[in-house]
């Protein structure tokens, strides 16, 4: 107990760090750009047209509101992917700061996950601009998007930790790593409607998938309006916690060697 | 000296290294690639070559004093001061360090260099661990002292490495550390800005500042400390009152330069 005490009391101390590193990664996203900020939520629009001319016209699935459908799996797994593969190179990227001060080592993880995170806000309110546009019947349970974003901040926070951590010893990790989330994109029901897969394929892409977890539950809420399964949200809590813990522990056990190998 | 030592108890000491050794692979056989990893561990070929950058080394030093720490390049100076600080752990021995420190290892070392000095001060700053009220308070100290009003809204790519240090060190000492930690930072200041900063420390020493100073100008450690420690090649070759340890390392210097 008295060790998380003082993990904690570290963090507070350098929370303000956490802030300025979010910040500076927001600001230099997008400085000397003539739209800015707009950016964030123009890019999401455009590619979604891009995927749902091609999809609509090449494989023409019969899904209901396909606009809106596409857009919540590309928003979801897009935050997944743009974080973790920040995370990636968060610990190696920040070697002349992590051998000059001594600042606890996750936060550089850490914030690169939250900037990821404030950018999919950016990117709801594209989503939402769509779902006002396409006419979707909007209930009450919109409002538990939280839910399913704080879910999907946890997973992806404890999937970078480890990455971070790996990817200092062995580099080749960031490479494997882009080769598996294509793969994981294409497993993941984003932009085809699950129905789709066959039975064999099932287990993998969709109960053993925790992106899917998180895709169904955000559709559940904003596109059909109704509560998620007990199911699908138990399996969410459960892959960020678990992942979250994993990550953590490998995290805090190997960050003490980085300085050798950065 | 082994005597006096003995008597004082050890919660005197506002620095304490007992027995630190610390010990690095050499970068000529890291492994950095899962391929090679395998490789090497099929061939049997996984054992690292072992350097030890410090050995068996310890310092005691009270409240209040003023430590210079001399030594050739690589003898372990910069590592030294890095163990105290935290920032490597040592392979075995302990360190110990009670109160704020204020490291400055590397002038800048926590700069955006896309951002301007403006947002970089409060960076840095957090990189410190102050809160932003905190520097907002000190701000304007923290420009008037590095001298770059005129720039504040410049990014920091375009500033000249003698600014960057000025910006570094004004945000560094902008609290009185309990313990300031200086590694040969001064070095590409001008004339006035060295004399300024060592001003600045020498204030803060008389103010109560423990200090751990690390520079080839034996001159300025003279000025700066009242004891030194002589590294070399990872081992304490000497410890005691400045001018002493100076003079036995100089001594040794000159003899490798003439013999």
């Amino acid at each position: 107990m008295n060790w998380i005490k003082l993990r904690l009391q570290g963090f507070y101390k350098y929370k303000s760090l956490l802030a300025q590193l979010v910040i500076r990664d927001i600001k230099l996203k997008y400085r000397r750009s003539v739209l800015g900020y707009v950016w964030s939520i123009l890019n999401p629009l455009l590619i979604m047209v891009v995927m749902y001319t091609v999809f609509s016209r090449l494989f023409r699935f019969d899904i209901p509101n396909f606009p809106v459908y596409l857009l919540t799996g590309q928003i979801t797994f897009g935050f997944m992917n743009e974080a973790t593969n920040f995370a990636i190179i968060s610990i190696t990227g920040s070697g002349g700061l992590i051998k000059k001060t001594y600042v606890p080592k996750y936060i550089f993880t850490l914030s690169k996950v939250t900037s990821s995170l404030v950018n999919l806000f950016f990117s709801s309110i594209a989503l939402w601009i769509v779902i006002l546009a396409t006419g979707v019947q909007v209930t009450f349970y919109a409002l538990l998007f939280p839910i399913v974003f704080i879910e999907l901040y946890v997973f992806t926070l404890g999937l970078g930790l480890f990455l971070a951590q790996a990817a200092v010893f062995f580099r080749d990790i960031q490479y494997i790593y882009s080769v598996l989330t294509t793969a994981w994109m294409y497993l993941t029901p984003i932009f085809y409607p699950v129905s789709l897969l066959e039975e064999g394929i099932k287990v993998w892409a969709l109960r053993l998938n925790p992106m899917y977890y998180y895709i169904q539950q955000f559709r559940d809420v904003v596109l059909y309006g109704q509560m998620p399964e007990m199911m699908t949200v138990a399996g969410g809590v459960a892959f960020a916690v678990v992942f979250l813990v994993l990550g953590a522990w490998s995290f805090l056990r190997a960050q003490d060697r980085f300085i050798l190998y950065i | 000296m082994v005597t006096i030592m003995a008597e004082i108890n050890q919660e005197d000491y506002i620095i304490s290294v007992d027995n630190v050794s610390v010990r690095f692979n050499l970068a000529t056989e890291r492994v950095d690639s899962l391929k090679e990893y395998v490789i090497k561990m099929l061939k049997r070929k996984l054992l690292f070559q072992e350097f030890f950058a410090l050995k068996d080394v310890s310092l005691h030093v009270k409240a209040g004093e003023s430590w210079g720490i001399i030594g050739s390049n690589g003898s372990g100076k910069s590592t030294l001061l890095k163990v105290v600080c935290g920032i490597i752990k040592p392979y075995s021995g302990t360190v110990a360090l009670r109160g704020s420190v204020a490291p400055l290892i590397e002038l800048g070392a926590g700069f955006d260099v896309d951002l301007t000095a403006r947002e970089n001060i409060f960076l840095n700053g957090a990189v410190l661990g102050y809160s932003k009220s905190f520097i907002k308070q000190h701000f304007d100290e923290i420009v008037q002292f590095a001298e770059i009003e005129d720039f504040l809204d410049v990014p920091i790519k375009n500033y000249s490495s003698g600014m960057v240090a000025r910006l570094g060190f004004s945000i560094a000492t902008i609290v009185k550390p309990q313990v300031l930690i200086v590694d040969e930072i001064l070095a590409v200041g001008d004339y006035a800005f060295q004399k300024k900063c060592e001003k600045r420390m020498s204030d803060m020493i008389s103010g109560g500042t423990t200090l751990l100073y690390v520079s080839h100008q034996h001159k300025t450690v003279r000025e700066m400390c009242k004891k030194a420690l002589w590294l070399k090649q990872g081992r304490v070759e000497m410890v005691g009152d400045v001018n002493t340890v100076c003079d036995a390392y100089i001594a040794e210097q000159s003899n490798k330069v003439t013999g």
